[in-house]
């Protein structure tokens, strides 16, 4: 079985946002670059555990960007999966990132991908519907479980309101969030281990971007707090009905 | 050239998002000097052709019942079909489950400019541009759509609904529904909460709430204004309340009008979930507690003696009014 992993770098969640170039670009000064947390804590952690239950399963990891997103990769080695594979540009569109990874998908021939639910930085929730659409295979959005039985998946995924359990014939593409698996910090022998990994850099084939950042916007900041006393919440009350209108 | 809009259905009812993604389609069609049309999926039960009043003049309905739960393969391919049918040039979903599971697909098939998440009204005035949240609500993005078809799919709670007169035509839609290679199992609805993302009013509780049996004055004030419950992620992980519960930047992201939160210290991967709330309210012991920074209103007590007074105060307000 061929599992392949989507890996994306993301700012640090304490990262301070900001813009420069007259608010066109994320400005990376002093920011700590992370793996995207649902692709680190889920869908990845996910991945080696079915490695461990099946070792004769082969885990890939694929990363769409440039020579500065390997550390990030190396990193999630280090916690596992058995090589890597950097697509070297650095285009943010989404499409052109999943025409990609479906590029990728289609020559190594996967029975399951992985994807986060959504990146922490751009948050579209879109590449693993557009990588299933892509390759043609079924997709289950946003699963908080993923079973195997042979080659049959039994998957919980988050619907409105509820959830809901279905089965599915590998291939198949999913999206993974919290209670797929529990994070998992790296040890020191798979550090050592990732070092020695295979990192292939493949070039990206010929697309076109259907969507560009044309500048980013801060929200405005807040007035400032309304302290009522915890004596007073009647008070509180009123602000909430008659000033703020939202009770 | 028109606007197509999902309509998204639950239980033969339609979703509070949809109307939203409605009203916004419409306004995106008087924006282009063009019609908006809708498209609902499965058996519905209430009376569509009252949806003309948010704006559409035409349903397009498809009222398979093997339509009735979400296969994301299959919706995407009844509408891209039902897009190109149409002409729709502008495509709108709402950015809720159903929309991140279909949407994007649809945008690949299509070969269409996804914007997922958008929170305003396109900027037509030199291209196409949509803006929408970034770095989990801490930012906004205008995105320019290059393609000819462009799918925008519409946070939820960030456009008003609004409701005039009109009725819209429902015209039964033949095309090809496809067998689903996903099989569901099991069906598990929340039933009598309000769901996270579409509510108004939101109460979360942090780790200041000390265990899951003081829940109850939590779940009390919820009650008594109408609210879904939220929490922070250390209570998520715990297992003191459903996972589906945590908010925040690795949780779900939330904009309702109010937000209350309890004993939460307002963690800046806590506030990038819910900083795009209109109202925050703050109760916290510690006034040093960073969530004040982000509030709008706060009472500096203990969450204990402090919740249950509100509820009780909100009680009396709505007798007396
Ligand atoms: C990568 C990453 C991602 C993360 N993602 C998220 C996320 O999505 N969502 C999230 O919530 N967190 C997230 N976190 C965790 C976050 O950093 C905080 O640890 C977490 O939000 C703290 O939860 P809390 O406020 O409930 O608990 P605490 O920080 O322990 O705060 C408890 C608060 O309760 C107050 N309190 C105590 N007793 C009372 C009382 N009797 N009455 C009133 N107030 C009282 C205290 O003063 C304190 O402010 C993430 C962390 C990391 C590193």
């Amino acid at each position: 079985m061929k599992i392949l992993v989507c890996v994306s770098k993301t700012p640090d969640t304490t990262s301070k946002i900001a813009f420069t170039d007259g608010n066109t670009k994320f400005d990376e000064a002093g920011v700590q670059w992370i793996i995207n947390p649902y692709d680190e804590w889920y869908s990845l952690v996910r991945a080696i555990e079915l490695k461990e239950a099946n070792p004769a399963a082969t885990i890939h990891l694929i990363t769409v960007g440039n020579a500065d997103a390997e550390p990030i990769i190396r990193k999630a080695l280090a916690l596992g999966g058995d090589e890597a594979i950097r697509v070297n540009t650095d285009n943010s569109d989404a499409y052109y990132i999943a025409a990609q990874i479906a590029e990728v998908a289609k020559q190594g021939g996967y029975d399951l991908i992985f994807t986060g639910k959504e990146t922490i930085d751009y948050n579209g929730s879109s590449i693993g519907g557009m990588v299933a659409e892509l390759v043609d295979s079924p997709y289950i959005s946003l699963a908080t479980k993923f079973d195997l039985n042979g080659t049959t998946a039994t998957v919980v995924r988050e619907i409105d309101g509820g959830e809901e359990t279905a089965e599915v014939a590998l291939p198949v593409v999913v999206s993974c969030q919290k209670g797929m698996a529990e994070q998992r910090i790296p040890n020191m022998r798979g550090i050592m281990a990732a070092r020695t990994k295979p990192l292939k850099v493949v070039e990206p084939i010929a697309v076109d971007a259907l969507t560009s950042i044309q500048s980013f916007e801060l929200p405005p900041a807040k007035a400032g707090v309304k302290l009522v006393a915890p004596d007073n919440v009647a008070e509180l009350v009123r602000l909430l009905h008659e000033e703020a209108k939202a009770i | 050239m028109s606007v197509l809009i999902f309509i998204d259905q639950s239980e033969g009812h339609v979703k509070k998002s949809s109307l939203e993604a409605l009203t916004y389609g419409a306004d995106v069609a008087k924006q282009l000097g063009t019609t908006a049309e809708g498209i609902v999926l499965g058996t519905v039960t209430e009376d569509l052709t009252a949806l003309g009043k948010y704006g559409v003049s035409k349903i397009h309905q498809v009222s398979n019942a093997a339509l009735n739960n979400v296969d994301a393969q299959v919706y995407a391919s009844v509408i891209s079909e039902a897009a190109t049918a149409s002409g729709a040039t502008v495509i709108v979903f709402s950015h809720n489950q159903t929309g991140k599971a279909v949407a994007a697909r649809v945008a690949a098939k299509l070969k269409a400019g996804l914007v997922a998440g958008a929170c305003a009204l396109p900027n037509t005035s030199n291209g196409f541009s949509v803006k929408k949240t970034v770095f989990s609500g801490k930012a906004y993005a205008h995105v320019n759509i290059l393609s000819a078809v462009k799918v925008i799919s519409l946070n939820p709670n960030s456009y008003k609904t609004v409701a005039t007169e009109g009725t819209a035509v429902v015209e039964a839609l033949a095309v090809t529904v496809n067998e689903p290679k996903v099989k569901i199992t099991a069906v598990n609805k929340i039933t009598g909460e309000v769901p996270l993302t579409e509510a108004d009013i939101v109460v979360s509780g942090g780790r200041g709430l000390k265990g899951p049996e003081h829940w109850g004055i939590l779940l009390d004030l919820a009650k008594e204004l109408g609210a879904a419950t939220a929490c922070s992620r250390p209570v998520g992980d715990a297992h003191w309340r459903p996972h589906h519960e945590h908010v925040g930047q690795t949780g779900v992201q939330v904009a309702p009008n109010l937000y209350i939160a309890i004993g939460i210290s307002g963690a800046i991967q806590h506030l990038a979930g819910v900083n795009r709330s209109k109202v925050i309210v703050v109760i916290n012991k510690d006034p040093e507690a960073p969530f004040f920074k982000a509030a709008d209103y706060g009472i500096v007590g203990d969450a204990f003696e402090v919740v249950p007074q509100l509820t009780a105060a909100i009680q009396k307000m709505k007798a007396g009014a």
